[in-house]
Parts: C-alpha cells; sequence; structure tokens
C-alpha cells in the first residue's frame, strides 16, 4: 500500500505520539488512569506497558478488519476488541505479578474505556494500514508512558522522599502526604499541562 | 430496618464520601469536558445517572445469574461494556425522539457515555466490595450516578464564574480546569471517615 512506504512519515507519527500530540499533555486523553495510578512510579510503568500492549494489537485488529466496519456498530466493535485483550492483560498481570494488580485493582480493567486507545482505533487505525497503526500504537502508548512516568516520579518524590524505593531527597525534607492524594493528582497535572503550554507556545 | 440502614448509609457513602470523580478518579473525561455550561452538565449528569442505574443493576443480575454459575468469568468485562453500550443506545434513541435540541447539544459526548469511565468502574466496584443484594446494587448505583451529576454540576457552576477571572495564559482552558478540580477534591475530603 502507499501509505506503508513513506519511510518519514513513519518516524514523524512515532514522534508525534511522543509530543505534539502527546495523549495526556495535549490532547487530554486518558485522564482517569493518568490520575489514579500515579501515586508513584512502579504502578504507572505497568499501567504504562499494559496500554502499550492493549493499544498494538487493538489497532492491529481494528486495522485489519476496517473494511468491514459499519458506521452505527463502530464504537461497540472498537470496544469488544479491546475488552478482549484487556482481559489478556489483566489475567497476565494476575498471574504473573499479582501484588501490581492488586494495587492496580480495577483500573486495569478500566484500560477498556481509556479514551486513547478508542481515539486510536478510530482516528488511525480505521483509516490506515497494520504498519502505520502499529507504529502510531507504539508512538501513542509511549508518550502516555513517559507522561505517567513524569506525573508519577513527581508525585512519589514529594509525598515520600523516595523514588523506585530509594530515598532521593535529604534528611530536612518533609513528605508531603498530601500529592498522594486525589488533591496532588489534580493540582500537579494542572501544573505540568501549564508548564507544557508554555513551552509549546514559545516554539510556535 | 437493618437493611434500610446499609442502603441509606451506603447511597450517602457513594454520594458524597466516596463519590466516584473526587476520590475514585472515575469519570474525569466528561467531568472536564462537558462542564463548560450548568445546563450541559445537568443533561450529562442526568443520562449517567440513567445509565449508571440500568447498567449496575444489570451487571449485578448477569454477574450473580449466569456467569458465576457457568464458569464464564472470563468474559466477564466484556458482558459489562455490552450491557453499557446496550443502555447508552437506548439513551440516545430516547434523546433524539423527544430532546432534539440537547440531542444536538451534547453531539459526540453521547455515544462517548459508553466509555465512561465511571459507568465500568461502578459495575466492577459492585463486583470487587461483593454487593450481595440486587436492591443493595441498583441503590448504590443510582447513589453514583447522583454523585456524579453533584460533581459536574458543582464544577460547571464554577467555570462559568471563571470565564470573568483573569487567568494566567498558559493556566487557562484544562491546567485551571485541574487546578479546580483539585481544590474540590480538597473540600470533598472533609468528609471523609464519616461512613466507613
Amino acid at each position: 500500500m502507499a501509505e506503508e512506504t513513506k519511510n518519514v512519515s513513519l518516524g514523524k507519527t512515532l514522534a508525534d505520539g511522543i509530543w505534539s500530540q502527546n495523549p495526556v499533555l495535549r490532547l487530554l486523553l486518558g485522564m482517569c488512569p493518568t490520575l489514579a495510578v500515579t501515586a508513584a512510579v512502579k504502578p504507572a510503568i505497568t499501567m504504562g506497558l499494559s496500554v502499550i500492549f492493549v493499544l498494538v494489537c487493538s489497532n492491529i485488529v481494528v486495522s485489519m478488519m476496517r473494511h468491514l466496519l459499519k458506521p452505527h456498530l463502530r464504537i461497540l466493535m472498537f470496544t469488544l476488541t479491546i475488552a478482549t485483550f484487556v482481559t489478556i492483560a489483566d489475567l497476565y498481570l494476575k498471574a504473573y505479578l499479582p501484588e501490581m494488580s492488586a494495587a492496580l485493582g480495577p483500573y486495569i480493567p478500566l484500560i477498556i474505556v481509556n479514551c486513547i486507545i478508542i481515539c486510536r482505533a478510530e482516528a488511525c487505525a480505521a483509516k490506515n494500514g497494520i504498519l502505520v497503526s502499529v507504529v502510531d500504537a507504539i508512538g501513542m502508548g509511549l508518550g502516555f508512558t513517559a507522561a505517567l512516568c513524569v506525573l508519577a516520579s513527581v508525585r512519589e518524590i514529594l509525598a515520600t522522599g523516595k523514588w523506585f524505593d530509594s530515598v532521593v531527597m535529604p534528611g530536612w525534607f518533609v513528605p508531603w502526604a498530601a500529592m498522594s492524594m486525589p488533591v496532588g493528582a489534580f493540582i500537579t497535572l494542572g501544573l505540568i499541562l501549564a508548564l507544557v503550554n508554555q513551552l509549546a507556545g514559545k516554539k510556535t | 430496618m437493618d437493611t434500610l440502614q446499609t442502603l441509606a448509609l451506603g447511597f450517602i457513602g457513594i454520594v458524597i464520601v466516596n463519590n466516584l470523580v473526587f476520590t475514585k478518579f472515575l469519570g474525569t473525561c466528561p467531568y472536564l469536558g462537558v462542564s463548560g455550561r450548568l445546563d450541559m452538565a445537568f443533561g450529562m449528569g442526568c443520562a449517567v445517572t440513567f445509565v449508571i442505574t440500568l447498567a449496575g443493576a444489570m451487571t449485578w443480575i448477569i454477574d450473580h445469574g449466569f456467569l458465576m454459575g457457568t464458569q464464564l468469568e472470563v468474559t466477564r468485562y466484556v458482558c459489562y461494556i455490552l450491557v453499557i453500550a446496550g443502555a447508552v443506545q437506548l439513551v440516545e434513541m430516547y434523546l433524539r425522539k423527544f430532546f432534539p435540541t440537547l440531542y444536538d447539544s451534547f453531539g459526540i459526548f453521547l455515544p462517548l457515555i459508553t466509555t465512561n469511565c465511571a459507568i465500568l468502574g461502578l459495575c466492577l466496584f459492585i463486583y470487587l466490595w461483593q454487593v450481595q443484594t440486587l436492591l443493595e446494587a441498583a441503590v448504590l448505583s443510582f447513589g453514583a450516578g447522583i454523585g456524579f451529576t453533584l460533581a459536574i454540576c458543582i464544577m460547571a457552576g464554577i467555570r462559568e464564574n471563571l470565564e470573568l477571572a483573569d487567568v494566567p495564559a498558559p493556566l487557562r482552558g484544562a491546567p485551571i480546569t485541574l487546578i479546580t478540580a483539585g481544590l474540590l477534591t480538597l473540600a470533598f475530603m472533609g468528609f471523609a471517615g464519616m461512613i466507613r
């Protein structure tokens, strides 16, 4: 297919997902897991990897069946595809990373209704070939994971003085418990968004 | 009497103390997206309340009546999402027939109720909390819907006033909304520990 031969645009698709179209910081998609699992870095990374897995798989399947889609059944088909892969991811985590699965709780099944995945299925996979869809999924997934890690790092360091369970803050640092609560999540994300707006505004 | 007390406590608990938006971050997307105007926020809240009540009760019935009996629990998520999508379709048809203006103003957000985390989230929580009776499941779902409506209406009210405020340029739009939401959760944290 013509669209799959353009190597330049593939690289751009990947980069778009990470920065200029970053799902969390620029498109404001997938707010619910972003806010909920970022109290520490480890669950945030687990969440990011699960989302990459589901996103890649669902994009491949949606891309393969894009000629069969009927407009009024589209969203239903997407969600069913996604639900299948999320079930796989959930069972895998339960079997091999039981503590992580317990810590993330209902937020793993909630990947089903993560707007990022539906949005990519609709905006990219339903229109493009498999290769472009996969690259787009990886870019978006990495962008999501990166945003999650930044937010989680800020929150974990300020809330406990630790990063990846090792102490990073000096002794006089008083842990800021509010950062691990919902308040911290909303306000930190708000400030990070403001920072990104500022940086992006300067460039253009 | 005892059941009545459990139901009342559960209802108040999920509306105020364990509000899905403020403590579980569920339904944040419409909470930030549709809360620009008070009337739309209220309409959205009503639609979500209807779908969530229907979906909560239906998924409980399917879970206890069908999946647990036939060892098909692996398909739980797929079943849940099917029920929710069906309920949303119902609301969409009803609104298009009887409230066309409201239907037009919702636009894309109406089919997106399917992907509202609050609804699937509540169905999952009903399963996680091991709710024993259908009545309790229905009351909890209804309470969750009311809680969502409450949150989105408060937010819309604040944002209508925020339009008049002089917000620094980088903070305009989403960032200030998120910070407002953060301060609101702080207020709602005052209720924590009242029940359970």
